[in-house]
């Protein structure tokens, strides 16, 4: 907080922080950033650098920060769609189905496309009380999709 | 020339799964999808660079009213497929494309293809990649690989990002090549031809020529407001207006997108700008222009910009900036890019009008 409001204060500072690092960010092929990325732990990337003598050459990194944090970023607001749905379907504004669709990061053009199902008959799904009655070939579809036995597709949450 | 430090991963002993296909690691899918298979046909003179460079590969673009994961539609490259089709192109490589309605067909013609030992490219969906990291798997479906072996039901797969061969077997490979969704890759595969004859170097410089040209035009020349160099502006001026219009939140995440477009798996860093800077150097050596290379230089310091830029987004999407005058500081960066890289694509367009 603190430190927010400082930066704030003295933004033309800041700013020239930033301009300080720019002089740097020319980047050498010892200062590829090696974070701890997603990636990394599996494979380090390629990227191209300008080496001493101007000439581009390739090298490896593990992972950067500032991208690191985007893709947090980008599962943060996928989390935040599974907690809504589980809350919609806990408190029965919604079917199972929706929960299943956000934990798969679909919407419902995608699920439309796997299952086969009109994205309408879909938005009918994901209606608890339609849900309720679809026959057990339908139910299969999905369970299948999603990974899940028939049981858990209703009851996601145990009982 | 002989820049070609890519990692090259000689198999195991001879005989062994894949032996006969040379590994490359490469910054982008299908860069190194294209390169790894015209190496492997018998061009070895390509390189990711070059390939990215020919295929005409630099681009931006934000596509308005529409979104891809809830966020901007940005994309700093080409269209999937065009680069590995411009490449073989301007090599006078002929090309093989397919798609598939039938999941069999599909595998089967792979398999046949193995089976005379040909490998060949797919395009596939990440969602189910089974050896990516859970983090990547998004419903993204433009994603290139090559299948080079099959022992069994194992299916050996040359994945420029990863740093070795790796293995699915026939479920996980068919469920891939049949990922459902945008750009659904509908089993396609893609192969060049057989035995192909090694180019010459004015081959070489003409589809350098040609790819510069092309490069050029999708730079300057796309009618609108939103794409090319002047794309680069137009997200800027979108940028100031996210914090009023979106609330701290969405701008965020939008933010983030940006960020991931421009530096994720497959770009090189910078938003392809330094592969593109790479390429300039590299098409120095069959075209001794000397403004290739006064370009090439303008170019990285452009993809630095970006670079720049990515860390200010940092700021704000970790909630350590967040003031509309930081906002402002971002989309004024992206004007500045965008102001730089007309520059560079307009010398380099002078440059190439000259020689002959």
């Amino acid at each position: 907080m603190l430190c927010g409001s400082l930066l704030n204060d003295y933004y033309p500072f800041h700013q020239f922080l930033l301009a300080c690092l720019n002089k740097h960010l020319q980047m050498k092929k010892e200062e590829i950033p090696q974070d701890d990325g997603a990636l990394g732990r599996i494979a380090r990337e390629v990227t191209y650098v300008v080496g001493e003598d101007g000439k581009y050459e390739t090298a490896q990194s593990s992972g950067w920060d500032v991208k690191t944090e985007a893709l947090n970023v980008a599962w943060d607001e996928v989390e935040r769609k599974i907690e809504a749905a589980r809350q919609k379907v806990l408190n029965g504004t919604a079917s199972p189905l929706l929960y299943f669709m956000e934990k798969k990061i679909m919407d419902l053009s995608i699920l439309s496309s796997y299952t086969g199902f009109w994205k309408w008959t879909i938005k009918r799904h994901l209606k608890p009380s339609v849900f309720k009655k679809l026959p057990e070939e339908k139910l299969k579809k999905y369970a299948e999709l999603f990974e899940v036995s028939i049981e858990e597709l209703k009851l996601p949450f145990g009982a | 020339m002989e820049t070609t430090n890519y990692k090259e991963t000689p198999n195991a002993s001879f005989g062994a799964p894949g032996a006969n296909f040379h590994h490359l690691q490469a910054a982008h899918c299908e860069n190194g999808v294209t390169t790894a298979l015209l190496h492997h046909y018998g061009i070895t003179k390509i390189t990711e660079p070059l390939a990215f460079g020919i295929g005409s590969g630099l681009f931006y673009v934000q596509l308005p009213f529409m979104k891809v994961n809830g966020g901007p539609a940005i994309s700093f490259r080409t269209m999937p497929g065009l680069i590995f089709k411009r490449t073989c192109t301007a090599l006078g490589v002929p090309v093989t494309r397919k798609k598939y309605t039938s999941h069999e067909k599909a595998m089967r013609e792979l398999d046949e293809r193995l089976a005379a030992g040909k490998p060949t490219a797919c395009q596939v969906g990440v969602f189910y990649l089974t050896y990516f990291p859970k983090e990547y798997r998004f419903h993204f479906n433009a994603h290139n690989l090559i299948v080079v072996d099959k022992q069994g039901d194992h299916y050996y797969i040359s994945d420029p990002i990863m740093e070795e061969l790796v293995t699915m077997n026939s479920y996980e490979l068919e469920r891939v090549r049949f990922a459902k969704g945008a750009f659904a890759p509908r089993g396609q595969m893609y192969y060049p031809g057989d035995n192909l004859a090694e180019p010459s170097n004015e081959q070489m410089r003409l589809g350098i020529i040609t790819g510069i040209k092309r490069n050029c035009r999708d730079m300057l020349m796309i009618p609108g407001s939103f794409g090319g160099a002047k794309g680069i502006a137009y997200t800027g001026r979108q940028i100031k207006k996210w914090k009023n219009r979106l609330g701290d939140e969405k701008a965020r995440t939008y933010l983030a997108q940006l960020v991931r477009m421009q530096e994720e798996i497959g770009t090189g860093g910078g938003g392809f700008r330094f592969i593109y800077g790479a390429f300039l150097q590299q098409a120095h050596a069959y075209l001794p222009v000397d403004e290739l290379l006064d370009v090439s230089q303008q170019i990285t310091a452009s993809g630095d910009k970006w670079r720049d830029a990515a860390i200010q987004a940092s700021g704000i999407y970790k909630g350590r900036l967040g003031t509309q005058a930081d906002y402002d500081n971002m989309g004024d960066r992206l004007i500045e890019i965008s102001e730089l890289e007309k520059k560079a694509f307009k010398e380099l367009r002078e440059a190439i009008k000259k020689v002959k």
